[in-house]
């Protein structure tokens, strides 16, 4: 059952949104965000929605799967629209009872809200069904790495993601064993109270951290064995190269914001 | 110089874990030469001090006494530390707890990334290194996807990658199921005959010892037997009295000797055992009827 758990949700392609250099998908998606949270029209909007449009064609994975991304998010969604729905009290009233009621205004900042929202993770679940975590964890580590001259530790954290990543698979097997080996033993861990279940949870999670100790200290002793001494002198397998297309992309996408912010500023 | 590991009067004692335990004296006066590319066995019950030798050898564990040479560099000398785990690299007991990365191929670059080979050369280091543990169309795979003798040709890929003169392995083949072991130490031969690498192998498995070219039994935190292991695996009583068990063949033969019958207790293979014993049943008297199969007990 716990196998079933995939983190990061990357879906395998060659599309070419896989083959853009990781780093650039990083910057092109914050510029994104911004474009987004510029632009206050529909227009605006529109403009966006067309760029997402484009970022799920070329990704080359089914438009299914960006509709799943949303369905955990529905609750918020939900709430956020019945709040501006209600909320909002300038404009033509439609329809009021008692102290409730409806403008047009309202009506018309849910709706955008709404649209906003979905285009924001969509947009944003592209990078992560393009990319698998450990290249974004890379690519993170690299534009970050002005940062180390202000001594913040960059190459440590992506170690410790990127070892986390590695061991999130041999955890899940771990625990898998132990509920059996407890289960085995007699404990009720799909069955019986609330207040059973949670107990005898404990008896799965000690055993899982007494191990993930020991594993730690094997692996350190490991890595200092291969000659690990930080991230001074470091070259790496994975070489991250820029291609002409990468530049392509960054260009439209910084198109489509001076797009947003061209409607923005004449005010449609 | 012919040696590569030589260990001269070595003493190991883990410190008292509170007031009240005593400190465990592990290793107590080791004297052992390993030449350049050999391939040595040390076995051993557990307790018996061989993994906290074999850590002496990498400089995990200095020696509370005595000195541990490896290639030509003392392991207490702090700043050889990398040379040193260069030129002897360590393959644990769990491949799960050694694999560092979640792809194959940079998991056996990491020695390579940490001491800062370029690019090009670590490529080929790389790929060569897949290629002799016969693991290259894996290589961009995820470790988790692998079986368990998989996962250790890939640590051992890791370890070849650095172009060591000596490998270490410390009971790779513990956590194994028999195919897993069985491609392990055929990779871990194959590395030992092909490139000259010096091979020791921790192991309580007398068949894995017994395919190296010499076998180190310690108890008790003491060399008790060293050579040939057609000749330590005939010292069958003396094995016997430290716990541990000879191959099945050579018990075979040494129970065949104790029995009256004719045969050499330095049988350490099946097919020498079965030369062995025809030899032995076509000296007996031939009083069976020549179509039946002479190793029914009915006979």
């Amino acid at each position: 059952m716990l196998k079933d758990i995939t983190i990061g949700q990357y879906f395998p392609g060659n599309s070419v949104i896989h083959r853009l250099d990781p780093r650039f998908k990083i910057v092109i998606t914050i510029i994104y965000i911004v474009m987004l949270f510029t632009g206050d029209s529909m227009a605006c909007l529109a403009v966006g929605a067309v760029f997402t449009a484009m970022m799920l064609v070329l990704s080359g994975i089914k438009l299914k799967m960006y509709l799943k991304s949303i369905r955990p998010l529905m609750p918020f969604l939900v709430i956020t629209a019945l709040i501006n729905l209600f909320l909002v009290s300038s404009g033509e009233v439609l329809w009021h009872w008692k102290f409730l009621k409806i403008t047009s205004e309202g009506v018309n900042i849910s709706v955008f809200m709404i649209v906003r929202i979905v285009l924001l993770i969509m947009g944003t679940s592209v990078l992560t069904y393009t990319t698998s975590p450990i290249t974004l964890t890379d690519a993170i580590e690299r534009l970050l790495s002005p940062l180390k001259k202000l001594r913040f530790p960059v190459h440590e954290l992506a170690m410790m993601m990127s070892i986390a990543l590695r061991f999130i698979p041999t955890l899940i097997e771990e625990t898998d064993k132990i509920i059996s080996a407890q289960k085995a033993r007699g404990a009720e861990i799909d069955s019986g109270s609330f207040t059973t279940r949670a107990r005898n949870l404990i008896s799965i999670l000690v055993p899982l951290f007494i191990s993930s100790f020991r594993r730690a200290d094997e692996l350190a002793t490991a890595m200092e064995c291969r000659c690990y001494n930080g991230g001074e002198g470091r070259t790496r397998l994975r070489q991250l190269k820029s291609a002409p297309r990468d530049y392509i992309a960054l260009a439209v996408t910084l198109l489509f914001l001076a797009g947003v912010i061209t409607l923005k500023i004449i005010g449609i | 110089m012919d040696n590569i590991i030589e260990i001269r009067d070595l003493h190991f004692t883990y410190p008292a874990e509170d007031e009240d335990s005593q400190p465990a004296e592990v290793l107590k006066g080791i004297d052992l030469d390993i030449k350049k590319g050999e391939s040595v066995a040390v076995l051993g019950h557990n307790g018996s001090g061989k993994s906290t030798l074999a850590k002496h050898l990498n400089a995990i564990l200095l020696p509370t006494s005595g000195k541990v040479t490896v290639n030509g560099i003392d392991t207490a000398d702090e700043s050889r530390l990398f040379e040193l785990r260069q030129s002897a690299g360590m393959v644990f007991q769990n491949p799960d707890n050694q694999i560092v990365s979640s792809i194959v191929e940079e998991d056996v670059a990491f020695a390579l990334e940490n001491l800062g080979v370029p690019y090009e050369e670590m490529r080929k280091r790389v790929d060569d290194a897949l290629r002799a543990v016969n693991m290259y169309e894996y290589r961009l795979h995820s470790p988790s996807q692998l079986s368990g003798g998989q996962k250790q040709r890939v640590a051992i890929a890791g370890v070849i990658a650095m172009e060591p003169e000596c490998m270490i392995l410390d009971e790779p083949t513990a956590m194994l199921d028999p195919q897993g072991r069985k491609e392990v130490l055929a990779t871990v031969q194959k590395m030992n005959r092909e490139k000259g690498m010096t091979i020791v192998l921790i192991t309580h498995y007398m068949e894995e010892a017994a395919q190296c070219g010499r076998v180190v039994v310690m108890d008790k935190g003491r060399v008790v037997l060293d050579g040939k292991p057609e000749k330590v695996f005939s010292q069958v009583e003396t094995l016997k009295s430290i716990g541990l068990d000879v191959p099945q063949v050579t018990e075979l033969a040494w129970e065949l000797e104790q029995a009256g019958f004719s045969i050499s207790p330095e049988t350490i293979s099946e097919e020498e055992c079965v030369e062995a014993l025809m030899r032995l049943f076509g000296r007996l008297p031939v009083n069976l009827p020549a179509q039946s199969n002479y190793t029914d007990k009915e006979q």
